[in-house]
């Protein structure tokens, strides 16, 4: 029997390369768009900065499933019919975005106002401001809860299974559907999962501390 | 009353400036005229509108009428008397040409001290970054801290800090330098070698504006002393008349008075 699970191994993979294909999806589409909306939050004017508050508060506060079924049953009521691979990737994106811009307004606002100041009067734009001053300081209070966030992507890309997307968690119930070897199995998959947030956790862990240098 | 004695045009030209937080005046139809190669300090009581005024120069703060103008030119609104805000891009421009360096140092953590000095060299004056590595040096040998090129602003004393902070501001090569209480926020054995550093920039003829506690140090080194009170200039003159004894101005004299049987 052991065999059997031998024999679905490529099946698997294939199932954990989806995984991690929405995965990386989600954590740069989320990161884009996050940043974007977490500078108009901080910088931006009144109605953008109401405009991304709305959307991040709404989307945090909705369960990310229910999310998820309103992109892929909810919206084709008003003609947008995405793929439940698009419709799962974008409903993730949706709530890791809400959290992303959190984490930037987080990191930027603790940038003291002095540093700003210090880089107008040598005469920096704002963008060379943001690039130069604000983003090199704000990145190390960043990346923590962004790494969190990270791991938490991978473990949530698990409920694309349930839009019937064959990601390694699908993989891994069609695979004990047939062998019914459900407790190898699961402790397979949770491996695999622990395995690439570790590697994650301890490349953020090198990556905190190549950025400890800077103290304010 | 002694005015910049000479006739040519002054380099800083605020007239009847203007400002208010909400309900509060800080500023009140303030004038002041800056030559070339002056070094005018302003002193005056908290919350009488100095570092406002000075903030006004560099356009770090807006005001709401009157006008400033540096070298013929209006700081932060467009010229022909619109009060129209100057774009980001030329906003920078005016900028870069006054310095600044501040009461809370404010050096770039994530960055050396020549990185410091490097970045407005770089990204504002367009050089190559070999061209501003050397004017770094330079400036920092200026200011004693040639060996400390490479440190970061943690590894700096707070004297050391500042000294970097001024050396960052006139490696821009600034018409004009504005100091805010660049010496309050330093341990009283470290202001000696700050005040150095400014000394002999006046000495080299680098036009300053400088708001200052630091009586001995306006007395000995400025051109003229402005006294700031309630939001205007209450008075204006060389060091030994405003800082004289006797004055008339009433609000100077309480100033004085007081600030005498606190540091002396």
């Amino acid at each position: 029997m052991l065999s059997q699970t031998l024999y679905a191994l490529p099946f698997l993979a294939e199932g954990f390369a989806l995984t991690l294909w929405v995965s990386l999806l989600v954590v740069v589409l989320s990161l884009i768009a996050g940043v974007l909306l977490g500078v108009g939050l901080v910088y931006g004017p009144a109605p953008l900065r109401w405009a991304v508050r709305i959307f991040s508060d709404t989307i945090r506060g909705i369960p990310i499933l229910v999310l998820m079924f309103f992109v892929y049953y909810g919206l084709p009521a008003v003609g947008l019919h995405l793929q439940s691979f698009w419709a799962a990737v974008l409903a993730l994106t949706l709530f890791k975005t809400a959290q992303v811009v959190e984490y930037v307004r987080g990191a930027v606002a603790s940038i003291p106002k002095g540093q700003s100041e210090a880089a107008m009067a040598i005469g920096l734009t704002f963008r060379q401001r943001l690039t130069s001053v604000i983003f090199p300081q704000a990145f190390r209070r960043f990346l923590p809860p962004w790494i969190n966030g990270v791991t938490d992507a991978v473990k949530g890309s698990a409920l694309v299974s349930l839009l019937g997307i064959t990601d390694l968690m699908q993989a891994i119930n069609q695979v004990i559907g047939r062998t019914y070897e459900a407790m190898p199995l699961y402790i397979l998959g949770a491996l695999i999962y622990f395995a690439v947030n570790y590697a994650l956790s301890y490349a953020s862990r090198r990556l905190e501390r190549r950025f400890a240098f800077i103290r304010d | 009353m002694a005015t910049s004695s000479n006739n040519s045009p002054a380099l800083l030209d605020i007239a009847e400036v203007s400002k208010s937080f909400g309900p509060v005046a800080v500023l009140r139809s303030v004038s002041l005229q800056v030559a070339k190669g002056e070094v005018v300090t302003i002193i005056g009581p908290s919350g009488s509108g100095k570092t406002t005024l000075l903030r006004c120069v560099n356009f770090l703060e807006s005001y709401d009428s009157g006008s400033i103008r540096i070298d013929g030119k209006e700081v932060g609104y467009r010229d022909a008397g619109t009060r129209q805000r100057r774009g980001e891009r030329d906003l920078a421009a005016m900028r870069a040409e006054t310095g600044m360096v501040f009461q809370s140092f404010n050096l770039f953590p994530h960055l050396t001290a020549a990185g410091n000095i490097m970045l407005g060299l770089t990204k504002v004056r367009g050089k190559s970054s070999a061209e501003a590595r050397s004017i770094a040096e330079h400036w920092l040998g200026r200011v004693g801290l040639a060996h400390k090129a490479d440190s970061l602003p943690a590894e700096l004393s707070g004297g050391q800090q500042q000294r970097v902070g001024i050396a960052r501001a006139v490696a821009m090569e600034p018409k004009i330098l504005l100091l805010d209480e660049i010496t309050s926020a330093l341990d009283p054995e470290l202001v000696g070698e700050v005040l150095a550093v400014v000394k002999s920039l006046a000495e080299d003829g680098m036009t300053m504006v400088m708001v200052t506690h630091e009586m001995a140090f306006a007395r000995d080194a400025s051109s003229r002393i402005v006294f700031m009170a309630d939001g205007g200039v209450s008075a204006v003159g060389p060091p030994k008349e405003v800082l004289a004894a006797e004055t008339t101005n009433e609000r100077l004299r309480t100033f004085l008075a007081r600030f005498r049987a606190s540091h002396f």
